[in-house]
């Protein structure tokens, strides 16, 4: 069950995370970035479902992709603590997406490598899966990082809201680079990468971004962290209830 | 948005096009972001390969109300389209 614990915390992360942006819809400061968002939210809502379908495939309880994604309770679901937080302003939303795509990205990277020599069906899935997906995050990591610069190294107003986007979200930023036992047994396994290892290229990445920004990283902050576990902040349960309303009101309705 | 950004028109090359179509217009700061939005609102549905942009300002239009002596005048001179020629058997590519 390793294999379905450690897909399920990257779909979870997916799923969230593109729930967040989703709300954007209709509101985003302009046209154009309105559609940036939801656009982002799609690449990672398909993400979260192909690879929920990988999940249905693996585990022997019967669930559909479906079930998975909007049927769980609040402790079931894994993901980090960093996206299921508030979109807050334009400030906090893409500083988010920075700090989720500079750990994804080098995630995706590293279990590539280690993919590539295996042969199992569901790990050749999961392969295409991130080949497509890398591609996808290589863009919202870009796509982040220009408006971190541009808002941080902007007007007076955008940078005090990027400093205070910085100092309300960094605490989250660390969680993504812990490891626990899934981690573990996922590595041991040959297909798992150890968080831990990307933390350097991720903490330069952002170090880089930050100093073309202005921005400072602030010192001594206590890292959060409970998600990947299950404990959420008190924000998960009113995103759930949203998320699973549909499913929850009339069950097994579909398209 | 109390000031808005300037506007730039997009132009795309399809992916069978061998020229670059003008497809409509956005807002962004500079260029570089005019291309990510392009990029975002006219490439979705995978318009395209490749993406110009212009600013708005740069663009020189003729006037509506010069149309007449604009154009009026190639109205009645049929001789310049190349209708009137009898090509010779066996020419090919025409």
């Amino acid at each position: 069950m390793t294999f379905y614990d450690y897909i399920i915390r990257l779909a979870d992360n997916n799923l969230i995370l593109g729930h967040r942006l989703s709300e954007w819809c209709g509101h985003g400061p302009f046209l154009e970035q309105d559609m940036a968002m939801t656009n982002i939210s799609l690449d990672l809502i398909g993400q979260a479902r192909s690879m929920y379908a990988l999940a249905a495939e693996v585990n022997s309880k019967g669930e559909s992709e479906d079930d998975i994604a909007f049927l769980r309770l609040e402790h079931e679901y894994q993901n980090l603590l960093l996206v299921e937080q508030p979109n807050g302003d334009f400030a906090h939303t893409v500083l988010r997406q920075l700090f989720f795509a500079s750990f994804q990205l080098p995630l995706y990277q590293a279990m590539l490598l280690k993919l590539n020599g295996l042969t199992d069906e569901h790990f050749v899935t999961l392969r295409g899966v991130l080949e497509k997906a890398v591609m996808e995050v290589t863009y919202h990591k870009r796509w982040s990082s220009e408006w971190v610069i541009r808002l941080g190294d902007g007007t007076a107003e955008s940078h005090s809201r990027m400093v205070t986007a910085v100092n309300e979200l960094y605490r989250y930023y660390g969680e993504a680079f812990i490891s626990d036992a899934v981690d573990d047994a996922a590595v041991s396994e040959g297909y798992g990468v150890r968080p831990e290892e990307l933390k350097a290229e991720a903490d330069q990445y952002i170090d880089d971004i930050f100093r073309q920004a202005n921005l400072n990283i602030p010192v001594d902050t206590y890292m959060q962290r409970g998600g990947k576990q299950g404990v959420h902040s008190e924000y998960m349960g009113y995103l759930l209830s949203e998320l699973q309303y549909m499913q929850r009101a009339y069950p097994n309705a579909s398209w | 948005m109390e000031k808005e950004l300037p506007l730039w028109e997009v132009f795309i090359r399809s992916r069978q096009g061998l020229d670059h179509k003008h497809v409509g217009s956005l807002h962004a700061a500079d260029a570089q972001m005019a291309i990510e939005n392009a990029r975002d609102v006219y490439t979705r549905r995978q318009e395209g390969v490749s993406i110009w942009v212009v600013e708005s300002v740069h663009i020189t239009a003729s006037d509506p109300a010069d149309s007449d002596p604009l154009f009026e005048p190639a109205k009645d001179k049929a001789y310049r389209h190349p209708t009137f020629y009898q090509l010779p058997e066996g020419i090919k590519h025409i």
